[in-house]
């Protein structure tokens, strides 16, 4: 019997398949069904040490949509912390605040050492290049609802995959179910070597490619990504890079893509995909980015043990 | 009866069948120059397993688990033999232990455990090569990115 209550959702490598199926099954219970007094009289503290809009308002809406009550800081630059005090110091303070801590913070492992201080469970919305594991969540639910099962896909990975934090945790994810991996990308941004071993000693098929071409008919679905301009710290690799692939109602329409092919993408999307595509049966990733309420609703009221 | 290529100690401890190369690596972690004890030490000197060996000798020392956790991520076939009156009374593989606490230094300069006062949590996620994942940020290490702290 999976039991999240007071678990803290930092790394999607903390997660069972059964606990990942759990909290899938618990978000299409949220998106079938309205729970308004569900978290009444609780408290979630949002703490964004690095700027994030979506993320943020996704978590305060699906705290609202469930009765609850959230606070948070104006900018980090009016904390404490900008004064000298150490993350462990202005959580352990916070706690007494909330029931449930949400943390964006742009140094890796903090989320971690925040649910290793304090009793009361931490949510990662995202920490540095590690983990995003809520987007890892509700791209699984999208890919889901999109698909029927998550067992035996063929899963393609479009675009930066090198720094690219949501392919790493997905594949890590979709390497429980198992599904094959196509990784497609420019040669300097390909999977790093562990991961990919990782993969391997998981029992994963996967293979890697220059071109999207040459494998679009075997694929189920895309999982494509932004190439980030911030992640490079020389200007002239990036220019290199961008631009290497652009997806577009044209070209997949002139592939030999599977009837029910779906092409998903975490957003914002820069010049990789067209604007051509949103029309298509393909796209499904404003529904990707819209299923970010339900699958925060489930996990929020998994770990605040209101639901099971 | 063979002849040794360094002397015996009465008591203490001997660390043997250390990498060659890494022999002063050891015998500086170890503090031993610091210490005033008797210390002697091998290199070059030849091994069926390894080829070419190290040994180091401490007359009165015992090694702490941090320091064997230590030796095991710089000479990972390295044996201890604790000596008592001449007779080696206990002789073990180092090995390391599932997390190192406080011995290596995360090599991601944006990890948490590089910005806070925190002692470093490592996961050995394989032991040959050492292969290790910090518990903070979850990066890979190995080869020349492990550092000791």
């Amino acid at each position: 019997m999976v039991n999240l209550k007071n678990k803290d959702i930092i790394s999607i490598r903390d997660f069972t398949i059964e606990e990942i199926l759990y909290i899938l099954n618990m978000a299409r219970d949220m998106e079938e069904h309205s729970y308004p007094d569900l978290l009444k009289g609780k408290v979630l503290a949002t703490l964004f040490f690095e700027p994030s809009t979506r993320t943020r308002m996704s978590f305060e809406s699906a705290m609202k949509l469930l009765g609850g009550e959230v606070i948070s800081f104006a900018e980090p630059g009016a904390t404490s912390m900008s004064k000298g005090e150490s993350l462990k110091d202005a959580i352990k303070i916070i706690e007494g605040y909330s029931d449930i801590i949400v943390l964006r913070h742009f140094l890796e492992g903090a989320p971690r050492l925040a649910a290793d201080t304090i009793s009361i469970p931490v949510i990662n919305a995202g920490d540095g290049t590690n983990q995003h594991p809520t987007q890892t969540f509700l791209d699984l639910y999208t890919i889901l609802r999109a698909k029927g099962s998550l067992e035996g896909l063929s899963v393609g990975f479009l675009g930066d995959l090198k720094y690219g934090r949501t392919v790493h945790s997905l594949t890590y994810a979709l390497a429980h179910f198992p599904c094959q991996m196509f990784f497609v990308s420019h040669p300097s941004l390909r999977m790093p070597v562990d991961q990919l071993e990782e993969l391997k000693e998981r029992g994963v098929k996967y293979s890697e490619h220059d071109s999207f071409e040459e494998i679009s008919h075997r694929l189920d679905v895309l999982y494509c990504t932004r190439i980030q301009q911030e992640r490079f710290a020389d200007p002239v690799e990036y220019e290199k890079v961008k631009g290497t692939y652009r997806l577009s109602k044209g070209l997949i329409e002139g592939l030999k893509v599977k009837p029910d092919f779906k092409i998903l993408h975490p957003l914002p999307r820069v010049d990789e995909m067209d604007d051509s595509l949103d029309e298509t049966p393909y796209a499904v990733y404003f529904q990707q980015a819209k299923s970010g309420i339900p699958v925060r609703k489930a996990l929020l009221a998994a770990v605040l043990g209101a639901k099971e | 009866m063979r002849q040794l290529q360094v002397s015996a100690i009465k008591d203490g401890t001997v660390i043997d069948h250390i990498d060659s190369k890494s022999t002063f690596k050891v015998a500086s972690i170890l503090n031993i120059h610091e210490e005033g004890k008797l210390v002697l030490v091998g290199m070059n000197l030849s091994s069926r397993r390894l080829g070419k060996k190290g040994i180091i000798k401490i007359e009165g020392k015992v090694l702490t688990q941090e320091e064997v956790n230590k030796i095991a991520l710089i000479a990972p076939n390295a044996t201890l033999n604790i000596i008592k009156d001449f007779e080696a009374v206990e002789k073990r593989p180092v090995s390391l232990p599932e997390e190192l606490i406080g011995v290596v230094k995360c090599f991601n300069p944006n990890c948490i455990s590089n910005h806070e006062r925190i002692p470093t949590r490592l996961k050995v996620v394989k032991k040959t090569p050492v292969r290790l994942r910090c518990h903070y940020c979850e990066r890979v290490m190995e080869g020349e990115d492990i550092e000791l702290l």
